[in-house]
């Protein structure tokens, strides 16, 4: 009868203090309480779930989460298809989506991915002071301290997973005035009506698509062209649920895509005018229009942390991080969930990670928790020994299976140390970048790759003496890399590793 | 940065002198920004998947097998020859206190410099500066 017990965590100082409790917050404490850390989770929310307690505004998920797979729904192979559960050791906590969906869409409604979210807190037993809004940090020694509306908070290590859902308008003349993305009436009041959306990202998207059935015409409007994620093989872009209003343009149903600057909204008795320049030839238009919606994005809501030094870059004020997520400019203060973009990783071809989504930053949370575990609680990190007979086959089941390397190219790799003294180590997953540029012992990281232009592929890094080389691998159609061509190319790259020298047996 | 301030800073720089304030506002919507902290890697020698970076404000080293070997500031680029030739970056570079940039995945400059052509020529120029300096410092 949780309802019945105190609301956890008083005003006080702890040696850890989360705030947040979206996916991100919840991950995080989830991980953290595995581990054994004591530390306490704020969020001004009355409930678990974050923005999907309000968002998307059309109430239907962008990540799916496919049942039928071949794969157990317990199990870590799973997790490449399941974009939306949170992830836990215990079997029954695991895939906890799949149990809440009705199954009419592999995208979960966002009710259901509320009630995905709430299921997993409550079996979980994840425990947050709910209400209890941050409205203030300063620092004392070596604690920050955190005001909120029920009194002040006080740790070393502070985590943020507050999301990137505050809304944000370019200083564009008049922009101020319309409403944003969240704040769309019911579709009904669009009927027959002409409405002009500032902005070609998937929110303007969402909203075009939305309202095909009530508008008369949507123009939709933004200084780039607008990519499509079927095109660009990865996360970037417009994704395909919402390239209808596309079509809809192409065949000429009503809809107008513009690639260009808006540079004045205007109101206009009942509505609008709004003054564009082209991008090509810098034609300027005039558009009178009854609706104007900002999609324009959104940004961090850090409120004073940039004060105590916290670098951010960007539209959407993203903190700058560390490959662990820690502020790259103020030490101890973290970053969980969605803003976790911030740390951008390699983004080769770039290609960002994605830790903007579910899929993506629920593995960041994970190695955070572990991070933070060793680096400011003494625990020891994990690590398995191998022979030298198993590093071959965990790189290419890796490959083919890990989900964090599926889930978060170029950005999270699975990492065997090979020490002639010390013998050969799995040390688990480790991001990409942390592994590329710190000192260590001769090692070997596989992580998945994209282009974006051909099908995903392994690669493998190699670090002998501190340098480390790349190793790309081929594609393969059916996404199955424990293949012979694959098997030959990781064997010749290891080969001086794989000398007799150092298989020796494990204890 | 707000899409105006970058555009305004990237209007003092040579790569872009000849457009105009609608074109800079394009270049800064195409182009993402990037923040780097101290000693952190921008790009890595051998490593494939580069992309154009232009220096917005801070330093970066250019670092040839550990040496630094010269300092790129706020207008200089860096990353256009490995998209040029489509071969991975023969030096690292590494950010010195901390660095601000806007980068163009390598897949992309190509449509860039074609839709920007003043852009194309003050690149041209910049490459043969170094040549010329190159071929200077070999006579």
């Amino acid at each position: 009868m949780a309802e019945l017990e105190p609301r956890p965590f008083p005003p006080g100082r702890y040696p850890l203090i989360v705030v947040g409790s979206g996916p991100g917050g919840l991950q995080l404490t989830y991980s953290l309480g595995r581990l054994g850390i004591e530390h306490a989770v704020l969020s001004d929310d009355p409930a678990p779930g974050g923005m999907f307690r309000r968002w998307p505004v059309f109430q239907r998920m962008l990540s799916w989460t496919k049942p039928y797979t071949g794969f157990d729904h317990a199990s870590r192979a799973y997790e490449r298809y399941d974009w939306n559960s949170l992830l836990a050791d215990e079997e029954e906590n695991r895939g906890v989506m799949t149990g809440v969906m009705d199954g009419t869409s592999y995208f979960p409604s966002r009710p259901e991915m509320e009630r995905g979210l709430a299921a997993f807190t409550e079996k979980a037993g994840l425990r947050v002071r709910y209400r209890c809004r941050w409205e203030a940090t300063r620092r004392e020694g070596d604690d920050f301290v955190l005001t909120t509306s029920e009194g002040e908070y006080r740790a070393p290590v502070v985590v943020f997973a507050v999301g990137v859902a505050q809304p944000w308008r370019p200083s564009t003349a008049g922009l101020a005035d319309v409403p944003h993305y969240g704040e769309l009436r019911p579709v009904e009041s669009y009927a027959n009506r002409r409405v002009f959306i500032v902005g070609k990202q998937n929110s303007g998207f969402e909203i075009a698509t939305g309202l095909l059935p009530w508008a008369r015409q949507i123009i939709l409007a933004s200084p780039s062209p607008t990519k499509l994620s079927v095109n660009t093989h990865s996360l970037v872009g417009v994704r395909a649920r919402y390239v209808q209003p596309y079509e809809d343009s192409v065949l000429a149903g009503g809809v107008v895509i513009l690639d260009a600057s808006i540079e004045e909204v205007k109101q206009e008795g009942d509505g609008y005018r709004v003054r564009t320049r082209a991008a090509g030839d810098e034609i300027s238009m005039v558009f009178e229009v009854d609706d104007v919606i900002a999609a324009t994005g959104f940004t961090t809501p850090l409120l004073d942390l940039p004060e105590l030094g916290v670098a951010t870059f960007g539209q959407s004020r993203l903190p700058a991080q560390t490959p662990y997520w820690e502020s790259a400019t103020v030490r101890g203060i973290y970053f969980a969930g969605t803003i976790t973009q911030g740390s951008q990783g390699l983004k080769k071809h770039g290609i960002p990670s994605n830790s903007g989504a579910v899929q993506g930053h629920r593995y960041n949370a994970r190695l955070l928790a572990r991070h933070l575990a060793e680096s400011r609680f003494g625990t020891q990190p994990p690590r398995a020994e191998l022979k030298a007979d198993q590093i071959l086959p965990l790189l290419l089941s890796e490959a083919s299976h890990g989900p964090e390397l599926w889930h978060q190219r170029s950005y999270l790799s699975r990492v065997i140390t090979i020490d002639p003294d010390d013998g050969i180590h799995d040390v688990g997953i480790v991001p990409l970048a942390h592994f590329l540029d710190s000192p260590g012992p001769d090692a070997v990281a596989i992580a998945l790759e994209s282009n974006g232009h051909d099908d995903p592929y392994p690669c493998l890094y190699i670090r002998r003496r501190g340098a480390v080389t790349e190793h790309l691998l081929s594609p393969n159609p059916l996404l199955d890399f424990e293949r012979d061509e694959h098997r030959k190319a990781i064997t010749s790259a290891l080969d001086p590793f794989l000398s007799p020298s150092l298989s020796r047996p494990s204890s | 940065m707000a899409v105006e301030d970058v555009a305004d800073t990237i209007a003092g720089f040579a790569l872009f002198a000849d457009l105009s304030t609608p074109q800079r506002e394009r270049v800064v919507h195409v182009f993402a920004e990037q923040w780097f902290a101290d000693g952190e890697k921008v790009l890595r020698q051998g490593l494939s998947g580069s992309g154009l970076y232009i220096v917005l404000d801070g330093a970066a080293a250019i670092r040839i097998d550990g040496v630094d070997r010269a300092t790129l500031r706020a207008g200089d680029y860096f990353g256009e020859i490995s998209c040029l030739l489509g071969e991975a970056p023969v030096a690292d570079i590494v950010a010195v206190r901390s660095l601000r940039c806007l980068v163009l995945p390598a897949s992309q400059v190509e449509e860039f410099l074609n839709a920007n052509p003043s852009v194309m020529f003050r690149l041209l120029q910049g490459e043969a500066r170094k040549v010329r300096n190159t071929t200077k410092w070999l006579s």
